[in-house]
């Protein structure tokens, strides 16, 4: 359709190139000046026989004049007017003449196809920083506490340094109070920088009750002394303890919790002896305990002096309600990760557990052996719903042998042309 | 007679180096490290000035500055706030919400001297 749209445009542009007078080509092709008129206009369509005489008397191939203005540029064009359609200013662009653009000026409309979609990646950059910058807890939490501590190392300096008279007591407090405000600074400066530097997550500082939570199982290694030995009551007495906003203590004391009854299920010296047994295998370790291998993968995480070694838990939606990160394999701080993580291949297919080695994109790329398995969370009788649990442990890998490539989420993740890919990145190609 | 200025600042480090310098420069200086009742406090102590800072715990400097200026008492307590982001929305609010003046951490031991002298009139 929108060939024949744009046929009689492309035999006037040809014409008016040539230097012929409608009246003359009408003539030379047998038909009348006010026909060829409405063809010209796009107002008639053009039958194959008088389309070859018109080819012809112009000195051209007849495809010249059906072939040229694809699709897709009407399409990128009709999507940027519906874009303005919701801005104010200016003339609205004439829809119905929209063939025609394309058909007479092809390379302005090339351009401004590229510029629409230019715009479009721009917007979606920028709107993906500012909603970071400004909608981030984290980023505001570490910019207080470096402009806090050093407020305190520039007036105890400015006190230690103008001070003529200043008294020994005075001296001692005062340089005390530097010192420790210094090593505050140096703190939140690295935690800036951890934040603004490369894929985000992988450790930040301050942040909310979850991150709080699980930065601080993380500086632990994930393992809690006081609830192997004390239980479940040792596990609500350590939330209480440890965490002072409700919300993190709520977050901790369920984590705490279930680390309770995973240790119940699994003591750690049986458990460990098991473990090496079967060479690392957490479905034989399942198999000889009787536990389900969410749980085996939990507890292979809580041992003691283990490096490097992470794990993340989603539930049936995918959002991520658990992660500790292993290192070299980011952890997106907000939204769900990569779809092609085995996590998500586990949800996909409950109670069938996964075994891949990926390679995560980045700057130089790390090898990962995961086990991944999803489970209902309660078995809850016929008619209730569903909930549904994904758990995948993340174990450093040599670089050898096949990987499956995995990135930490869209917009941090550089794998050109990747098929799962939902949205572009914010890495390589706006910057 | 010595002026009375009262410190509404939770990190120790700076209350304290703030109560030195001011005190050297003649002021009796008083501290009160949290918001939640900080409002009660100015009214009791009937500083001359009080230096407020915006992040407290409890409850933010703003509310507690709107609290002043709407009780007969304290309206037109002179307030120096103190903002931590320096950014042009927290100086915004401070204005709205009725500061004398504010100070942008980190601010310079001189500045505070010379911004609360500017307050009471010394």
């Amino acid at each position: 359709m929108a060939r024949s749209a744009l046929t009689g445009s492309r035999i006037r542009e040809r014409r008016t190139l040539g230097g012929v007078k409608q009246a003359d080509l009408a003539r030379a092709v047998g038909v009348s000046a006010s026909y060829l008129n409405l063809i010209e206009h796009n107002r008639r369509r053009i039958g194959d026989a008088l389309l070859k005489r018109i080819a012809a008397a112009l000195g051209v191939e007849a495809a010249v004049l059906t072939e040229g203005a694809e699709a897709a540029l009407v399409d990128a064009l009709r999507d940027a007017a519906a874009v303005v359609e919701g801005e104010p200013a200016g003339e609205p662009p004439e829809l119905a003449r929209i063939e025609e653009f394309v058909g007479r000026f092809p390379g302005w409309a090339g351009l401004l196809a590229r510029r629409h979609g230019r715009v479009a990646l721009l917007e979606r950059t920028v709107e993906a920083l500012s909603d970071r910058m400004a909608h981030d807890p984290a980023l505001s939490a570490v910019l207080h506490e470096v402009l806090s501590a050093l407020t305190g190392v520039r007036s105890a300096a400015a006190i230690l340094a103008d001070t003529e008279d200043l008294e020994p007591e005075w001296r001692t407090r005062f340089q005390a109070n530097l010192g420790a405000d210094a090593d505050r600074l140096a703190a939140g400066a690295g935690a800036l920088v951890r934040y603004l530097d490369g894929p985000v997550g992988t450790e930040t500082a301050l942040a909310s009750p979850s991150e709080e939570v699980e930065r601080w199982l993380a500086l632990r290694g994930g393992h809690l002394p006081e609830v192997e030995e004390g239980g479940a009551a040792a596990a609500a007495h350590l939330a209480a303890a440890e965490f002072a906003s409700p919300i993190a203590r709520q977050i901790a004391g369920g984590w705490f919790a279930r680390y309770a009854a995973d240790a119940a299920r699994l003591p750690l010296a049986p458990f460990r002896a098991a473990l090496a047994k079967a060479a690392g295998d957490p479905a034989v370790v399942a198999a000889r305990f009787g536990v389900d291998l969410a749980a085996v993968l939990r507890r292979m995480a809580s041992l003691p002096a283990v490096e490097g070694l992470g794990l993340v838990i989603c539930d049936g939606a995918g959002a991520i309600t658990f992660r500790r990160p292993a290192e070299g394999f980011a952890l997106p701080r907000f939204g769900a990760g990569c779809a092609l993580w085995p996590l998500y291949q586990a949800l996909a297919r409950p109670l069938v557990p996964l075994r891949a080695v990926v390679e995560m994109a980045g700057r130089s790329p790390r090898r990962f052996l995961t086990y991944a398995v999803c489970q209902p969370l309660h078995p809850a009788g016929f008619d209730a719903p569903q909930v549904l649990e994904a758990t995948m442990l993340i174990l450093p890998a040599p670089l050898e042998g096949d990987a499956a490539p995995v990135g930490p989420t869209c917009r941090l993740c550089p794998r050109d042309g990747c098929l799962a890919r939902r949205e572009p990145s914010i890495l390589a190609e706006a910057f | 007679m010595d002026k009375h200025v009262l410190l509404v600042e939770d990190e120790p480090n700076i209350a304290e180096a703030m109560r030195f310098i001011l005190t050297r420069d003649g002021w009796r200086v008083s501290t009160h490290g949290d918001g939640t009742d900080a409002a009660a406090v100015i009214r009791a102590a009937a500083p001359d000035v009080v230096v407020l800072d915006v992040m407290l715990p409890g409850r933010s400097g703003f509310e507690i500055l709107q609290e002043l200026r709407a009780g007969e008492a304290t309206r037109d307590l002179p307030v120096l706030m103190l903002t931590a982001k320096g950014q042009a929305r927290d100086r915004e609010m401070a204005e709205r919400a009725g500061a004398s003046r504010f100070l942008t951490k980190p601010f310079a031991n001189t500045e505070i001297v010379a911004a609360l002298r500017d307050l009471v009139g010394r």
